[in-house]
């Protein structure tokens, strides 16, 4: 394997590491902050409990998401100078805004609102708690507007195969933003909506009785199902514009080789980049035509548009963005199967008396929202090869000339800490939910109220 | 954007200087995550909970200095981004590992079974040790014009050690003002024995410098410079002697002047690093690249800079505010 090839997989390892953790914080600080508010507008305990649970694998994940995002700061500059060369204009000062608008914000009051309870009073915890929420979306909105922009760029000239920016409203507005935006989030939402109904499922499997757990599950539940509907309509929305500015991404997502109408949806199909054709298809008559243009005589635009007279390959390899956007999908689908099913669950038994079946369900989708955001970025990304920048600046040409051997090496390193820090961080967590189900205490202190201002002091050994 | 003149000229040069001033905030703040992460082997058992709990609402936002630094470098001045960053490929790689084992074990010692927490306190010792020793060798490499032959390659293993060293010492002084009891009067001997780190890295760096580039070597021996420059290795000695007198007779009555030592060690850290950046300047990559040209569009920079100028006040403003809020003697980290 060549640098190119080695370097794309180590960048392709410590991204999808990394987004992991961000796709669990950015939402899991808001449903935090919702935690703590009910507890002040209620006083009820058991919200408090709920907090205490989550914000320790909040503070877990937040640490896996700053050091895994550190990486990603240098890679660009060890593997991919080429990119900075080129696009640093647009893409330096998105990156620098990201770091000090959010970066800072959330880091500094990360340290207030993990340990700071008891030092200040409960409206200041609870606006750190808000603007450590608030630094993570703003963290993830510079982030997808580079993203996006590397998609659908716009707002720029070239000078001397340089880029240069020349209209920031049209740089950061650009035409995908909306649309990829609004998907993470929402993609964000029911990573962790599942993971908070799963692992409350789990501790109640293990026979936790705890209000805490009970609350959690309906919340869990209930955000899921109210969040799946909302993203399969943003995912249209995304492809339909995918469908504008990248059709070789949508044809290689719908495994279309010919520009043509009456396109069928296609469920499962082996796509084969040799011979460019499909094998074992099975597929819906019209379902893509109707998908994406609304009409059974839709035209969909085909893979081999994309084949230079020379014969070199313009599209990105089909195989790998053909079954990462089925596999994000499938868990789609079976998010919404399940979470509605849920719900109906929930409104005859009741939370707490929900019958073991749909427990397992819940717990065996933990970590499902892993799998349909890893799969999601996989096919936007992969999507858009063999460009890095959409139409200006091509993958190979920004690689590092660091030798192959030196990539490899790097990378099996990655790969191994990677494999042990995610094993370590389940195990961790379920490590938790075992000792909270045991019901040994997650606070021993009599917590405030919002509206009183005395802050007990802590008792020696406490 | 030309009130300043030329904004070719003082743009780069205002990036350089907030570039120059993260990498200092980053080397004293995370210096003393770090330090404290390698003196976890000489604790005792009893005394690990308080060396982690005197950085636990600290460390993160402290390690947000060093991507602010290399973020500065990647959107002002990229061409040097890649220079640096291609020849120094394998120890960034380690640094990145170390960074993310310390960050990792930080977390889990906490919150993994009571039995895997000597594993975490472990990784937090190597992840410091990993961070602190490629920190160092880069530090060397850098001084040496990053060019990879043996003799810059052993002066770089030197600086390796030292600045680690250096780094235990600061992760000293950190807790002698932060802890009480036992602990402190451990971290004033750990103090003592990890100074000679921090004179022999500012002192090897200080005569290898001069020696690696003639340029250099004019800029601080020729005349009147020599006398402007004069100041910076006096006031390092005196502080150094400060320092000296100090630890050995810390800890005094009531904890009074607890704080000084780290205040000092600051302080030289500062002074050697003035003396650094004197030297290269105007080099970002030694001897190669200025940072005139290697500077991004002056367009693009400014862009930045205005936000900087709101954003950075604020940032300085709320660390300053966590800084206070976990003031005094650190206390058992606890969520509630």
């Amino acid at each position: 394997m060549d640098t190119l090839l080695l370097s794309r997989i180590q960048f392709g390892a410590n991204i999808s590491f990394h987004i992991l953790f961000p796709t669990i914080t950015i939402a899991l600080g808001w449903m935090l902050l919702f935690f703590k508010l009910r507890f002040s507008a209620t006083g009820d305990r058991k919200w408090m409990d709920a907090y205490m649970f989550w914000v320790k694998v909040f503070a877990l994940s937040f640490a896996m998401g700053v050091v895994s995002g550190i990486t990603m700061s240098f890679q660009f500059g060890t593997n991919w100078p080429g990119f900075m060369e080129t696009v640093g204009n647009v893409a330096g000062p998105l990156l620098a805004y990201e770091i000090m608008t959010a970066f800072f914000l959330e880091a500094v009051f990360l340290g207030i609102m993990l340990f700071g309870a008891s030092k200040v009073k409960s409206w200041v915890h609870t606006l750190a708690t808000f603007l450590v929420a608030f630094g993570t979306t703003m963290s993830t909105f510079w982030i997808i507007v580079l993203n996006s922009w590397m998609h659908t760029p716009q707002g720029y000239e070239l000078i001397d195969g340089v880029v240069h920016a020349t209209n920031w409203f049209k740089i950061i507005f650009n035409p995908s933003m909306p649309y990829r935006f609004v998907h993470m989030m929402l993609a964000s939402g029911l990573t962790v909506a599942f993971l908070i109904a799963g692992i409350s499922a789990l501790r109640m499997l293990w026979g936790d009785k705890g209000e805490d757990v009970k609350s959690a599950l309906r919340v869990g539940i209930i955000a899921a199902a109210g969040l799946i509907p909302l993203q399969i309509l943003a995912g249209d929305m995304h492809g339909l514009n995918t469908l504008e500015y990248q059709p070789a991404k949508v044809a290689a997502m719908e495994g279309n080789w010919e520009t043509r109408s009456n396109v069928p949806l296609i469920l499962f199909a082996i796509p084969d980049q040799e011979n460019r054709t499909n094998h074992y298809e099975i597929s819906i008559p019209n379902g893509a035509s109707y998908i994406l243009k609304h009409k059974a005589e839709g035209v969909v635009p085909g893979l081999n548009d994309f084949v230079a007279e020379d014969g070199t390959i313009l599209h990105p390899r089909v195989s790998a963005v053909f079954f990462s956007f089925r596999i994000m999908i499938g868990t789609g689908v079976a998010m919404l199967l399940l979470s509605w099913a849920g719900v109906v669950m929930l409104r005859k038994y009741g939370a707490g008396h929900m019958p073991k079946l749909p427990l397992i369900a819940f717990s065996a989708m933990s970590f499902s929202g892993w799998i349909a955001t890893l799969a999601g970025w996989y096919t936007t990304e992969i999507g858009r090869q063999p460009w890095l920048v959409q139409g200006v600046l091509s993958t190979k040409d920004a690689v590092s000339d660091v030798p192959a051997g030196m990539v490899l090496s790097t990378l099996i390193g990655y790969l191994v800490i990677y494999a042990a820090l995610i094993i370590a961080y389940m195990g961790v967590i379920t490590y938790l939910a075992r000792k909270a189900t045991r019901g040994e205490p997650l606070t021993s202190r009599q917590y405030p109220r919002g509206n009183t201002t005395d802050v007990p002091v802590l008792q020696p050994g406490e | 954007m030309d009130f300043f003149g030329d904004p070719a000229v003082w743009l780069p040069w205002a990036f350089a200087s907030l570039m120059g001033l993260s990498i200092l905030i980053y080397v004293v703040l995370d210096g003393f995550d770090l330090g404290v992460g390698l003196l976890m082997p000489l604790a005792q058992e009893d005394e690990k909970d308080g060396l982690v709990a005197s950085i636990g609402p600290f460390w993160d936002a402290n390690e947000t200095w060093l991507v602010l630094a290399i973020g500065l470098l990647l959107v002002a001045f990229p061409p040097a981004h890649g220079v640096i960053l291609t020849a120094l490929y394998l120890p960034v790689f380690i640094m990145l590992v170390g960074l993310i084992l310390r960050g990792v074990s930080f977390e889990m010692r906490a919150k993994a079974p009571i039995a895997q927490k000597p594993v975490w306190n472990a990784a937090f010792f190597a992840g410091s040790l990993m961070a602190s020793l490629s920190q160092g060798f880069m530090l060397g490499m850098y001084v040496m014009g990053l060019t990879w032959t043996l003799p810059h390659v052993g002066f770089a293993l030197l600086t390796a050690v030292f600045l680690t060293v250096g780094y235990s010492f600061i992760g000293a002084v950190w807790l002698i003002w932060k802890t009480g009891g036992e602990l402190q009067k451990h971290a004033v001997r750990w103090a003592k024995g990890g100074m000679w780190g921090l004179i022999l890295g500012i002192g090897s760096i200080s005569l290898a410098t001069p020696f690696v580039s003639t340029r250099i070597f004019d800029k601080w021996f020729s005349f009147p410079e020599i006398v402007y420059l004069s100041p910076l290795p006096i006031l390092s000695g005196l502080l150094v002697v400060f320092l000296w007198v100090q630890l050995r007779r810390m800890p005094f009555e009531n904890d009074r002047l607890s704080w000084t030592p780290f205040a000092a060690a600051t302080a030289l850290f500062t002074l050697a690093y003035c003396g650094m950046a004197y030297s290269f300047y105007p080099y970002v990559v030694p001897e190669k690249l200025t940072i005139y040209e290697s500077a991004s569009a002056a367009e693009s920079l400014f862009i930045i800079l205005l936000g900087t100028l709101f954003v950075l006040p604020a940032i300085i403003g709320y660390t300053v505010l966590s800084y206070y809020i976990f003031r005094g003697k650190a206390t058992e980290l606890r969520y509630d």
